[in-house]
């Protein structure tokens, strides 16, 4: 009988050794559900196969993406070894201690930041902002730009009706008022018996849509959060009679060129509206442009892109991620492992060709890369003048606090552009205040 | 064949025996019931007290090495100073006062004209009662499309009925509507609850009653207010309790319904405490928030209970 149990004792704690080894033999890697995530999957198959390494995906829908990684990383869960987190988070995983600093482990790898585009690794790897530490790879380059209905521009009878109405030739906006009035035009006509609208753009009130949107136009005014960076001294800034002009835009464009009840609309209303041939122009961001060229309706023949039009100055919304190792991971040597992997250059050739936008200079100075996609060259353009939100580890407060002003002034109708604009520099004193830093 | 429970008597070993033999009755009942009070505290007083002391601090989950100060009564001055707080509060209560009254109103009505008999009442109790078995995300999604001015029913049948065009106005966005858009969505499915608790109180009143109105020839007017109404109305009251309650912390419907917005025309009250508690992480502050919503309920509904009694008495 003894022997028995001694026995079965054994087997079980074999049993077990074996499943302890077969779990730290595994990783598992956060990200929004959409598709380049989808590519990455099949990217990462590589890395099995090279490793040993099973990979396992956590993916997020984008509304509740940032609710759950946050309270994940906030609790030290170990859901997540790999995260490819928004660049706006990386102050927090930084001072929050959830990233790991990967300085020595690229020395060490011989990785070098300055393979990558100088603005990707500005964005989504350093914290403090411009400082050589790093806490992601960029893994994922992405920007806020414009898609068309190619087919609608080049018909005969639209453009003889664009050039009556506006006295210019239809083509892609050079800039924020030229995008206006295309839209405007296009605004409640009839195109082969349907009534279509001008164009998509942000207005979502939940999660970051209306602020990814609006500033589209504040920065091509020439919108700063602060007067001198790092300083905090928001007022004139964020206030200034240019950023005033653009939000007064930004709320005509809603007002005048969007679909009827367009009021809470972020990625996937503006994807739909677009597919189903409701506008003629739609924003979004960079990441959806190879599925939106690859759409059986709309795709092909019938697109094309565009970068966000300049007014003052050139820019775009930053969009994109880094991608970080946690530090709660309990498997560091696998995740690290990974992110060795994902830098290799014929690696990230790879991931651009599956649709994954690829930020390395091996694919970015390519001679061929502007041709390898029909977005690729608009790409290259947006990434060279983009700018991001507030990263500070309470981007949260700061975000929520530019939802509410935006929302509140473009879509409720309440109070002027300055008056929000000044509120929001209230909301953000507060902040910071909070934060110890003013 | 030897009984089975003596045989187990006979296995109990006689030291366990002897010392539950040994027990007083009070010492048994509280055997039995501290398992439910440990959890009790360790599940709802426990926090509750936890929560009370965090709403006196700076703390915030999201930085757990940060050094957290006690800040006394901060927390609760700024809330009750920020007129943010207030507008979110008004916006609670007029979204309770309006889905409270309708469906009191309707619910009652259709209960009445319920408990008549009459044929296919089964099926027709079954399919009023369907929207509240259906999940608040479902309905929150559904009713979105319901509402969508180019291709939703609602706006096309007020184009129909009105002459209004459809794409005019939209009913989730600016205009005022989105207010009133959810206060219908929550009648719409909670109504049926409201239904089903007035015709448990019509049904629970016995038919002597309304005989002996007739032999004293009272009017069905006079029965429906001496008699039916005031036997339904502590089943009444009961109904508004539940839903009082449950729309004080209204959240999942209004958040896919409209986001708190356009603006903040429907930020309740529990979406902004979700917001300042799991999205800007300032916890001290929103364990005051919590604490106020809390008091505020709790106080509330000690009132109404009182109340409730008095007409159950009466």
């Amino acid at each position: 009988m003894k022997t028995r149990l001694l026995t079965a004792t054994a087997v079980a704690a074999l049993c077990s050794a074996s499943a302890a080894s077969a779990q730290s033999n595994e990783l598992t890697l956060c990200w929004a559900a959409w598709d380049p995530a989808n590519a990455l999957v099949e990217l990462s198959k590589d890395f099995e196969t090279q490793s040993g390494i099973k990979m396992n995906f956590e993916f997020v829908p984008w509304p509740n993406f940032a609710d759950r990684m946050l309270n994940e990383l906030n609790s030290g869960g170990q859901l997540c070894d790999l995260l490819i987190g928004d660049s706006q988070w990386i102050g927090g995983g930084a001072e929050n201690g959830h990233y790991v600093k990967l300085n020595d482990f690229f020395a060490a790898n011989s990785i070098s930041m300055a393979d990558f585009m100088p603005a990707a690794v500005y964005a989504y790897s350093t914290w403090p902002k411009g400082s050589e530490n790093y806490y992601a790879l960029p893994a994922m380059g992405d920007a806020n730009g414009w898609f068309y209905r190619k087919d609608w521009f080049a018909r005969d009878d639209i453009k003889a009706a664009f050039k009556e109405a506006t006295g210019r030739d239809l083509a892609e906006p050079k800039t924020q008022k030229e995008l206006l009035e295309t839209a405007q035009f296009f605004q409640g006509r009839e195109i082969d018996g349907k009534t279509v609208y001008g164009a998509s753009i942000f207005t979502e009130r939940g999660s970051e849509g209306i602020t990814m949107g609006a500033t589209g136009a504040l920065y091509a005014w020439g919108f700063k959060y602060e007067n001198t960076p790092g300083k905090y001294d928001m007022e004139g800034a964020v206030n200034s009679p240019a950023a005033v002009e653009a939000l007064e835009f930004y709320k005509e464009f809603y007002k005048t060129a969007t679909p009827p009840g367009y009021d809470n609309a972020y990625m996937e209303q503006s994807l739909d509206a677009f597919k189903s041939g409701q506008v003629a122009m739609a924003m979004n961001w960079f990441a959806f442009f190879p599925g939106l060229y690859a759409d059986p309706n709309t795709g092909g023949d019938k697109i094309d892109f565009f970068v966000n039009p300049a007014q003052n100055q050139p820019a775009s919304t930053l969009g994109g991620q880094g991608i970080s190792v946690v530090s709660y991971t309990d498997n560091m040597d696998g995740a690290l492992e990974y992110i060795r992997w994902f830098a290799n250059p014929e690696v990230q050739k790879k991931w651009w060709s599956m649709g994954g936008y690829s930020v390395h200079n091996a694919v970015l100075n390519d001679p061929g890369f502007k041709d390898s996609a029909p977005f690729a060259g608009d790409f290259l353009e947006a990434m060279s003048a983009v700018q991001d939100f507030w990263q500070e580890p309470a981007y949260a407060s700061l975000l929520l606090a530019m939802q509410e002003r935006l929302h509140n002034y473009v879509v409720a109708d309440q109070g002027t552009a300055k008056e929000a604009l000044d509120g929001l520099i209230a909301d953000w004193t507060e902040v910071f205040e909070d934060e110890g830093k003013l | 064949m030897p009984n089975p429970l003596d045989a187990a008597a006979r296995a109990t070993p006689p030291t366990v025996a002897r010392r539950i033999r040994g027990l007083s009755d009070r010492a048994i009942a509280w055997l039995f019931v501290a398992p439910t009070i440990f959890l009790l505290l360790a599940i709802n007083i426990f926090p509750l007290i936890w929560t009370v002391r965090l709403s006196f601090t700076n703390y915030r989950a999201n930085r757990p090495n940060e050094e957290v100060e006690w800040v006394g009564l901060r927390n609760y001055i700024r809330i009750l100073t920020d007129d943010g707080i207030w507008a979110n509060m008004q916006t609670t209560a007029h979204f309770l006062f309006w889905t409270l009254v309708l469906q009191v109103i309707l619910g009652f009505a259709l209960a009445w004209l319920i408990n008549r008999k009459f044929k296919g009442n089964d099926l027709l109790t079954t399919l009023i009662v369907l929207p509240m078995m259906l999940s608040p995300a479902v309905v929150g999604n559904f009713w979105t499309f319901l509402y969508q001015p180019q291709i939703g029913l609602v706006n096309y049948t007020v184009e129909l009925l009105t002459g209004t065009p459809a794409n005019s106005f939209s009913m989730l966005g600016p205009g005022g509507y989105a207010p009133w858009s959810i206060i219908i969505v929550d009648t719409w499915m909670w109504t049926p609850f409201v239904m089903l608790i007035c015709l448990a109180g019509l049904r629970s009143i016995p038919d002597y009653i309304y005989e002996a109105a007739e032999v004293d020839r009272a009017s069905k007017w006079r029965q429906f207010w001496t008699i039916t109404v005031p036997m339904v109305l502590p089943f009444l009251m009961l109904a508004v309790l539940f839903r009082g309650i449950e729309n004080f912390k209204m959240f999942d419907m209004v958040v896919l319904l409209t986001g708190g917005g356009p603006g903040n025309e429907t930020l309740l009250a529990s979406i902004d405490l979700k917001r300042e508690a799991f999205e800007k992480w300032r916890t001290g502050y929103s364990s005051a928030y919590a604490i106020i919503l809390f008091v505020t309920v709790f106080g509330l509904a000690s009132i109404y209970v009182k109340a409730l009694n008095k007409v159950k008495e009466r």
